[in-house]
C-alpha cells in the first residue's frame, strides 16, 4: 500500500490576523504558520494504515518558510519519503496547486491519497477533490477512520449530528481526512533532530502555477458585529460573583 | 448561459438538511441580481416528496436507484450533465459532507470557478465568505458562471421554506455504471450517554483546557451546577471526552439557556451547533476570539484562574 499525503501550512488563528494595505490579503509580516490541523490527522492516519498493513508513506508539501521542519517531523513519526514541490507559489490558487500536486503524485502511483478536508483560509475550492478530479480518481471527504479491504477501502464518512456512513471506495482514491482514528502522535524534538541528519527531502520543481483567475477577492475585513459581548471586568472573584448572579437570574442555579 | 440559480438540495435518510433551505434563501437574493429563477435540483430515489416545501420557482428531479443514498461519484455524474445542459448563472452547494464532495470536483471537471464558505450574497451579486475560523470575511464579485459552497448562519432555514409545492420536472438520469463509491451502511450516533441537546445549561470546553487532567475542573463545575460537560472538536479528537459530547457541525446542535464556553475560539463549525443558545458566556484569553462576537457576556480572565474560584462560589450559592 502506497500512501501520499500532501500537507499545507496555514496561519495560526491564535495570533492576531491583520489585513495588509491592499485590503485583499492577510498581512504576512507577523503571520505564524502552522500545519493545517487536519493534515496532522491525515499523516497520523497514513502511518496507522502502514503500521497495520505495511506500505510506504510519502509526505509532500509546497515550498514555504519552515516547511522542511514539518516534513522532518512527519519522517520522525514514520513517513518514508519526503517531497517538496519547488517553484513560485505566490500566485498559485488551489486549482493551480491541485494540478501541480497531481503531476507529482501521478509519478508515485499511490493507492491512496489522504488530504485534509479543508484549510481555514481558502476560497477557490479545496485541493483534495480538485486533485482527485485532475487524477481521474474518486473523492470522499469528511473521513474519520479507514479500513483496507483488498482493492478498496471502507471509509467512515461523517455527517452532521454524529451520523456515520460506511462508504466503500475503489482504489486508487483520494480521501479527505477529518480526523485520524487516534490523536496525532507526539514526537520528541530530539527524534526530529536525529531524522534531520538522515532523512532526505526530494525536490520537484513545478511550473504553471499561475492562478486560473477564477475567484478575485475585492476586500477582506473583520466581521461586522451587531453586538459584542458585554465584558465582565474585575478580579476572578468579581467575575465569579457576577457569573453566579447570572446563573441564579436565569434559573440554572 | 441562463440567469437561473441552481441549488443542490442536500438530504439524508428522508430528511432535507437545513442548509438546503438556507441556500434557497441565498439563491433568491442572487436571483434578484441575475433576474433568473431559483431552481432546486433534487437527486434521489422515490424522493420527490422532499420537494414539497422548497421555496424554489421550480424543481429538477432526477430519480435513479443509484441515487438512493448520497455518493460523490453518482452525484457528480448527474450534476455535471445537468449543469452542462442548463448552464445556470450559479450552482449552490452546502459547505458540508455532501456539498464539499461535489463542488470542487465539478469545478475541475467543468472548468467553472468555485467559491468556498459563502455566508451571504449581496443584492448586486457579490459573495461574502467567512474564513480563518470566523476571524476574517472576504468579499468579491461572484464569477459568472460560478459554483459556490455555503456555510450556515447567513440565512434562516424558514426563509427557504414555502407552504406551496413548487412545480417539478422529472429529468432522466444518465448511465450510472462503474461507480467507484458505494454506501455500505449507516452507523447511528451513540445514545447511551447524556443527551447534551436536552440540558438546560452546558459547561463546554475547548482546546484551552490543555490536557485530559484539567477536564476534572469542568466536571467539578458542571456537577456543582447540576448540568453536563460538552466540548469542541479538538477535545473529542484527543479522546478526552466521548463523541456524544461534541457540539457543532459534526456533533450535536444545542440550545441551552446558558452555554458557558471555556477556552473555545468560536470557529464557524462550532458556532453552527451552539449559536442559538439563549445566553452564551465566553471565557477566553484572546480578546479577538470570534466567540465574543456571539456571546452575551465574556471575560478574558484565564480559565485556570477563574474556575477554582467559580466552583467554590457555585457550591456556596446552592
Ligand atoms: C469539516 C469540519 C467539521 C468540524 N466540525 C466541528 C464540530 O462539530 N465542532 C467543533 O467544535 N469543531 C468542529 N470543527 C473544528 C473547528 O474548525 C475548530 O477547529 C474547532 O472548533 C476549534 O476548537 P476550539 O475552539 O476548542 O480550539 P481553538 O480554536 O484552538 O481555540 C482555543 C481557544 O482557547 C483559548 N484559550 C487558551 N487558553 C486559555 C485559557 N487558559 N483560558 C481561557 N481561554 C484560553 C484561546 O484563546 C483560543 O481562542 C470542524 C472542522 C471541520 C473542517
Ligand atoms: N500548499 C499545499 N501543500 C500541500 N498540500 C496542500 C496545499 N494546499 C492544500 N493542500 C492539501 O489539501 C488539503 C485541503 O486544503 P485546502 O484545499 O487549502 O482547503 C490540505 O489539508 C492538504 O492536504
Amino acid at each position: 500500500m502506497k500512501i501520499a499525503v500532501p500537507i499545507k501550512f496555514v496561519p495560526d488563528l491564535v495570533e492576531e490576523l491583520t489585513i495588509d494595505p491592499s485590503g485583499t490579503a492577510l498581512d504576512t509580516t507577523w503571520l505564524r504558520l502552522i500545519i493545517n490541523e487536519l493534515d496532522d490527522h491525515a499523516v497520523e492516519q497514513a502511518i496507522l494504515l502502514k503500521e497495520r498493513s505495511g506500505g510506504e508513506v510519502t509526505v509532500l508539501s509546497a515550498e514555504a518558510d519552515g516547511v522542511d521542519d514539518f516534513l522532518f517531523t512527519a519522517a520522525a513519526k514514520g513517513a518514508d519519503r519526503l517531497i517538496k514541490l519547488t517553484g513560485d507559489f505566490s500566485a498559485a490558487d488551489n486549482h493551480a496547486l491541485g494540478r501541480a500536486f497531481a503531476d507529482v503524485i501521478k509519478e508515485l502511483q499511490p493507492d491512496l491519497i489522504l488530504t485534509g478536508v479543508q484549510a481555514h483560509n481558502d476560497l477557490d475550492g479545496s485541493v483534495g477533490p480538485l486533485l482527485a478530479e485532475y487524477l481521474g480518481l474518486p473523492y470522499v471527504g469528511y473521513v474519520a477512520g479507514i479500513a483496507l479491504d483488498g482493492n478498496k477501502v471502507v471509509a467512515r464518512k461523517e455527517y452532521a449530528g454524529g451520523l456515520v456512513a460506511e462508504v466503500e471506495v475503489k482504489l486508487p482514491a483520494v480521501l479527505g481526512i477529518q480526523a485520524a482514528e487516534q490523536p496525532p502522535r507526539y514526537v520528541a524534538y530530539s527524534k526530529i533532530r536525529q531524522v534531520m541528519g538522515t532523512a532526505k527531502i526530494e525536490e520537484r520543481p513545478v511550473s504553471n502555477l499561475e492562478s486560473s483567475g477564477g475567484v478575485v477577492v475585492g476586500r477582506l475585513f473583520q466581521p461586522e458585529v451587531a453586538e459584542r459581548a458585554t465584558m465582565l471586568e474585575g478580579s476572578p472573584e468579581d467575575v465569579a460573583d457576577k457569573l453566579v448572579g447570572l446563573f441564579k437570574e436565569l434559573g440554572t442555579l | 448561459m441562463s440567469q437561473d440559480i441552481f441549488v443542490v438540495i442536500e438530504h439524508l435518510r428522508g430528511q432535507v438538511a437545513d442548509v438546503s433551505y438556507a441556500m434557497l434563501a441565498g439563491a433568491r437574493q442572487l436571483s434578484k441580481a441575475s433576474g433568473g429563477e431559483v431552481v432546486a435540483v433534487l437527486l434521489g430515489h422515490n424522493a420527490q416528496g422532499l420537494a414539497s416545501n422548497l421555496a424554489a420557482d421550480r424543481v429538477l428531479y432526477v430519480d435513479h436507484p443509484a441515487l438512493a443514498e448520497f455518493t460523490s461519484d453518482a452525484y457528480q455524474i448527474v450534476l455535471a450533465g445537468l449543469i452542462q445542459e442548463h448552464a445556470p448563472r450559479a450552482v449552490l452547494f452546502g459547505h458540508s459532507s455532501i456539498g464539499m464532495d461535489l463542488a470542487s470536483s465539478l469545478s475541475a471537471r467543468l472548468g467553472i470557478p468555485v467559491v468556498n464558505s459563502c455566508r451571504t450574497f449581496t443584492d448586486d451579486g457579490k459573495f461574502v465568505s467567512q474564513i480563518c475560523g470566523g476571524k476574517i470575511m472576504a468579499e468579491g464579485n461572484l464569477p459568472s458562471p460560478a459554483l459556490a459552497t455555503m456555510i450556515p448562519g447567513g440565512y434562516k432555514a424558514e426563509e427557504g421554506q414555502s407552504a406551496q409545492t413548487p412545480p417539478l420536472t422529472a429529468v432522466s438520469a444518465p448511465a450510472l455504471d462503474n461507480l467507484r463509491v458505494a454506501v455500505k451502511q449507516y452507523i447511528e450516533p451513540d445514545t447511551s450517554d447524556v443527551d447534551i441537546s436536552k440540558e438546560k445549561m452546558l459547561v463546554s470546553i475547548g482546546r484551552g483546557i490543555q490536557n485530559k487532567d484539567n477536564i476534572e475542573l469542568a466536571n467539578e463545575l458542571a456537577d456543582a451546577l447540576g448540568c453536563a460537560v460538552s466540548a469542541s472538536r479538538p477535545v473529542v479528537d484527543q479522546g478526552w471526552l466521548p463523541t456524544t459530547r461534541l457540539v457543532g457541525k459534526s456533533g450535536k446542535h444545542v440550545k441551552p439557556k446558558i452555554y458557558l464556553a471555556l477556552g473555545i475560539s468560536g470557529a464557524p463549525e462550532h458556532v453552527e451547533g451552539m449559536g442559538e443558545s439563549e445566553v452564551i458566556v465566553a471565557v477566553n484569553t484572546d480578546p479577538n476570539a470570534p466567540i465574543f462576537n456571539i456571546a452575551k457576556y465574556g471575560t478574558t480572565i484565564d480559565m485556570f484562574d477563574l474556575l477554582p474560584v467559580l466552583i467554590e462560589k457555585v457550591k456556596q450559592a446552592k
